[in-house]
């Protein structure tokens, strides 16, 4: 297969899959927080979970929307893009994916109509018990395809047919081979920070703006609690699949970390900038002989540098250093803004913390940041194989030429550049309205002592 | 132990799969066709409505069909996409218009609504044409060297697969305009049942068009049919004939049941119409899942593939299909004129 098909089928799929990613990782954590808003509604019959149920269900609408047609272009790049690849593993992880349509996407897709459309045909507790389905399969979802993933990371339980495609001798360990545990917890948690960062973000602003006081402090409060419990509990996770990678892809933990030689005490480096041509890295900031301390490993056992490698079978280093020092910083900074957001509502003094406000509304996207960073580790770092080890990129892709994929490639471009501008531009619009209030505006011309002042505190 | 029988029994239910598509999607993506067609934006409201709650799972059984075809039989998915790569693509991106105008249209504001109508209108005709080109190019059969596609980026672009793209176009929008008559009232319905009329005449034309050229495919589907150009084989030919005559048949129900009072007939009528295509073609193409060269048996995943895949769908279908019933069961009033949006 000439080069430039192959770059180009490469360019592509990481493109759009990088595109499809952005909106699960959105919706995954969305759709709990819309089943959690509805729950404590029929709990409580308190309104402002319902108004912001209702917000939030408008702006999930649109992310769902974006990813269901992102991702139906996913599922046919397999066979246009990597067609020697689905020919050879097709009987291993296809069973996989078959399973995610039957169990996930159909669940999600069904009841979403009922989610979004049946609030007047259906009674509450039906309507809830769709909110939780399409919550549920948000999850399924996210479990299949990335036990296909982890599969191709760190692939177990299979062998070769005489034919010389690959076939499974135990489904099982093909679920839940070695990374997949760490890294379907690494995504939900991921997905879940996410959107917590959305949603403390957007209420920050409407409370800054003065609008929807009950839902924003509400929301907030939310999203808070999620963070400081949820992101450092992903640094622990993260730090586990570090621990998975380093014991099954040595050489991706050598790029993500900077080391070229061989040694038994590896520094952990905060800054580098890493030369592949010369095989070091310049402007070096580290911490010396940190590693085993990281990696549980005794003082006696080697860590692998990357020049231990053929170079044929290094992935590229600077961009898996990079992605990986963003999401690690990215998630550093979560558990900063965790830690803040309690100690200021421990303290009693959230409902003013206007530094903090801005400091959530600069972070509202972080999320989005730091899971494209970290899918750019974990598959850049993955190189020169898709089926690790066994299967080299080169030779799975499909006999495309090359005109034909930069064409397509080139219309993927404009399509998803002007979808995704409408799409943000419309969820935005959203978010700085913010939720229909049930309280008066503060700054509403009415006095408080009106009749219709009064109708409205009511209400 | 099983072997061929489970290859079998998935090209059956991947058969299933897309049939069920067709029919679903088929008149989501009629809807969209005929949207030009709507006297005012009202009336397109009330359109989109029509199908707003069902389309996502819909356009879910395209996915099982593709996901299936590529966990079943992964060497026919190997040789076919690459073969496709064109129109598969022209419709994935077709099918984003589409499916995001859904929503974008009543985020839009004056322009932008206008915009997203375009959208969803060409989105919907260009994904069902390039879903015709998908299939023009499948039943010409694709040029393999060792089970891998052998040509070129645009073998599919034949007279006859633009053939049978000009013709989907009027089947799906004949789908449509049926569906319309089930879940409209007022002056949209009688626009819908006068659609339905005049569509079943072209539908009729383009399906006897689409046949006559299939025969000339391949000697071996003129030898099934005992039909050629220049001679009947009357004995062969008669033991199929009853599939034409039926679909001349459903057609001239179309054509005069349009006034009929039970409003879901039309659309159940069309379904059968596609069934009966449907059969025909799979009539032509058999045993073949890519044409003329690769059989269930050959192209099939392995056997534990196969069958793992079967334990979890003999339960999980019946199940989606209950659900999916219960949800079109729920949705099955007509829309208003006011056509509710969440
Ligand atoms: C961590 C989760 C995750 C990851 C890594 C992926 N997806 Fe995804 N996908 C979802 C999580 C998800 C979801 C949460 O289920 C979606 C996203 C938003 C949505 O609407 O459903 C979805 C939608 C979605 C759909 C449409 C489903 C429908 O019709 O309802 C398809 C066909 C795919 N995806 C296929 C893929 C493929 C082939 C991927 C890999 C290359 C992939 N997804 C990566
Ligand atoms: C959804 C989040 C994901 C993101 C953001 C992502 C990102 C990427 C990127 C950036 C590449 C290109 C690497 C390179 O070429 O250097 C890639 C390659 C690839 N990934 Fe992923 N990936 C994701 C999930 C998946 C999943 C779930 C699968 C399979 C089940 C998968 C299968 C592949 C394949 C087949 C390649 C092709 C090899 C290549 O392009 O080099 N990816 N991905
Ligand atoms: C701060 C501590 C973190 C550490 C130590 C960490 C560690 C890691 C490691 C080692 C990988 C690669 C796993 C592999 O290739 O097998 C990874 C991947 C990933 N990370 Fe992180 N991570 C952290 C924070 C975050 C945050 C805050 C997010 C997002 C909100 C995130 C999202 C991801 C994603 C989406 C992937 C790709 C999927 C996967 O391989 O699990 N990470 N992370």
């Amino acid at each position: 297969m000439d080069f430039d098909a192959l770059l180009l089928a490469r360019l592509q799929f990481a493109f759009t899959v990088g595109f499809h990613i952005i909106f699960p990782s959105f919706t995954i954590g969305l759709a709990s927080y819309l089943a959690v808003l509805e729950g404590l509604w029929l709990a409580t019959g308190r309104e402002h979970f319902k108004n912001l149920y209702l917000f939030w269900v408008k702006i999930f609408a649109l992310s769902f929307g974006m990813g269901v047609v992102s991702g139906v272009v996913m599922s046919y790049q397999f066979g246009t893009n990597w067609s020697v690849f689905s020919a050879q593993a097709g009987s291993v992880i296809g069973p996989l994916l078959a399973y995610e349509v039957l169990t996930a996407f159909f669940l999600e897709a069904s009841f979403l109509g009922v989610m979004l459309f049946g609030w007047k045909r259906v009674g509450p507790g039906l309507h809830f018990f769709s909110t939780c389905m399409v919550a549920i399969g948000t999850l399924m979802s996210a479990f299949w395809i990335l036990a296909a993933n982890s599969w191709m990371q760190t692939p177990a339980g299979f062998t070769f047919a005489p034919d010389g495609t690959m076939v499974a001798t135990d489904f099982w360990e093909v679920v839940f081979n070695p990374s997949q545990p760490s890294r379907f917890a690494h995504m939900v948690l991921a997905a879940y920070l996410t959107t917590a960062m959305v949603v403390a973000g957007a209420s920050a602003y409407t409370l800054l703006k003065g609008r929807a006081l009950t839902e924003g402090r509400t929301a907030l409060r939310m999203a808070i609690l999620m963070m400081a419990i949820v992101a450092p509990l992903q640094v622990l996770v993260g730090h586990e699949s570090g621990l998975v990678a380093h014991a099954h892809q040595p050489a991706k933990i050598a790029a993500m970390e900077g080391w070229w030689e061989d040694r038994q005490s590896q520094p952990s480096i905060l800054f580098a900038w890493p030369d592949e041509a010369a095989e070091t890295n310049h402007f070096e900031l580290a911490a010396p002989d940190t590693s085993s301390f990281l990696f549980d490993t005794p003082p006696t056992e080697t860590l692998r540098g990357l020049k231990s490698f053929p170079e044929e079978d290094r992935p590229p280093v600077a961009i898996v250093f990079w992605s990986f020092r963003v999401m690690v910083g990215i998630g550093l900074i979560m558990v900063a803004l965790g830690l803040w957001g309690a100690f200021v509502w421990a303290t009693g003094r959230l409902d003013g913390a206007s530094l903090y406000f801005r400091a959530l509304v600069l972070a509202g996207p972080s999320g989005f940041i730091a899971v494209l960073a970290g899918w750019i580790a974990a598959e850049v770092g993955r190189q020169p194989y898709v089926v690790y080890g066994v299967l080299r990129t080169a030779d799975a892709v499909s006999p495309v030429a090359a005109g034909t994929v930069a064409a397509s490639l080139l219309f993927f471009l404009i399509v998803y550049a002007v979808v995704f501008t409408a799409g943000a531009l419309y969820i935005l619009r959203l978010m700085a309205a913010g939720p229909e209030s049930d309280e008066p505006a503060p700054r509403s011309k009415q006095p408080p002592g009106t009749p219709l002042g009064a109708a409205l505190k009511e209400a | 132990m099983f072997g061929i029988e489970l290859a079998l029994i998935w090209a059956v239910l991947i058969a299933v799969a897309v049939f069920l598509y067709v029919a679903l999607d088929g008149f989501d993506l009629g809807v969209g066709i005929l949207f030009p067609f709507a006297k005012d934006a009202r009336e397109r409201d009330q359109m989109q409505a029509a199908i707003a709650p069902v389309w996502d799972g819909n356009e879910t059984w395209l996915v099982l069909g593709g996901g299936g075809l590529f966990a079943a039989f992964p060497k026919a998915y190997a040789a076919l996409m690459p073969a496709l790569y064109i129109p598969i693509i022209l419709m994935l991106l077709a099918l984003i218009f589409r499916g995001v105008a859904f929503e974008f249209r009543h985020q839009g504001r004056a322009t932008g609504k206008r915009w997203w109508t375009i959208a969803f209108s060409g989105g919907s005709l260009v994904a069902t044409a390039a879903q015709g080109l998908v299939l023009g190019g499948f039943v010409q059969g694709v040029a393999l060297d060792k089970g891998a596609f052998a040509g070129g980026p645009f073998d599919w672009l034949t007279p006859f697969s633009l053939l049978v793209a000009a013709s989907l176009v009027a089947g799906y929008a004949l789908l449509g305009a049926a569906w319309l008559v089930y879940k409209t009232q007022g002056a949209l319905f009688d626009r819908a049942r006068r659609w339905v009329m005049q569509l079943s005449v072209i539908v009729a034309v383009a399906m006897a068009g689409v046949s006559l050229a299939t025969l000339g495919i391949d000697p071996r589907v003129t030898a099934r049919w005992g039909v050629s150009m220049t001679s009947i084989d009357w004995p062969v030919f008669l033991q199929l004939a009853p599939l034409p005559l039926v679909a001349a048949g459903l057609c001239f129900f179309l054509w005069r049941g349009a006034e009929t009072r039970n409003h879901l007939l039309p659309y159940g009528l069309s379904v059968a119409l596609f069934a009966v295509g449907y059969l025909g073609l799979a009539i032509s193409l058999w045993p073949y899942i890519v044409p003329f060269a690769m059989t269930p048996g050959e192209a099939a995943a392995a056997d534990n593939a196969l069958a793992l895949m079967l334990w979890g769908a003999l339960p999980m279908l019946p199940i989606i299909l209950a659900y999916t019933a219960y949800v079109y069961w729920l949705f099955r009033a007509k829309v208003g004129d006011d056509a509710a949006y969440h």
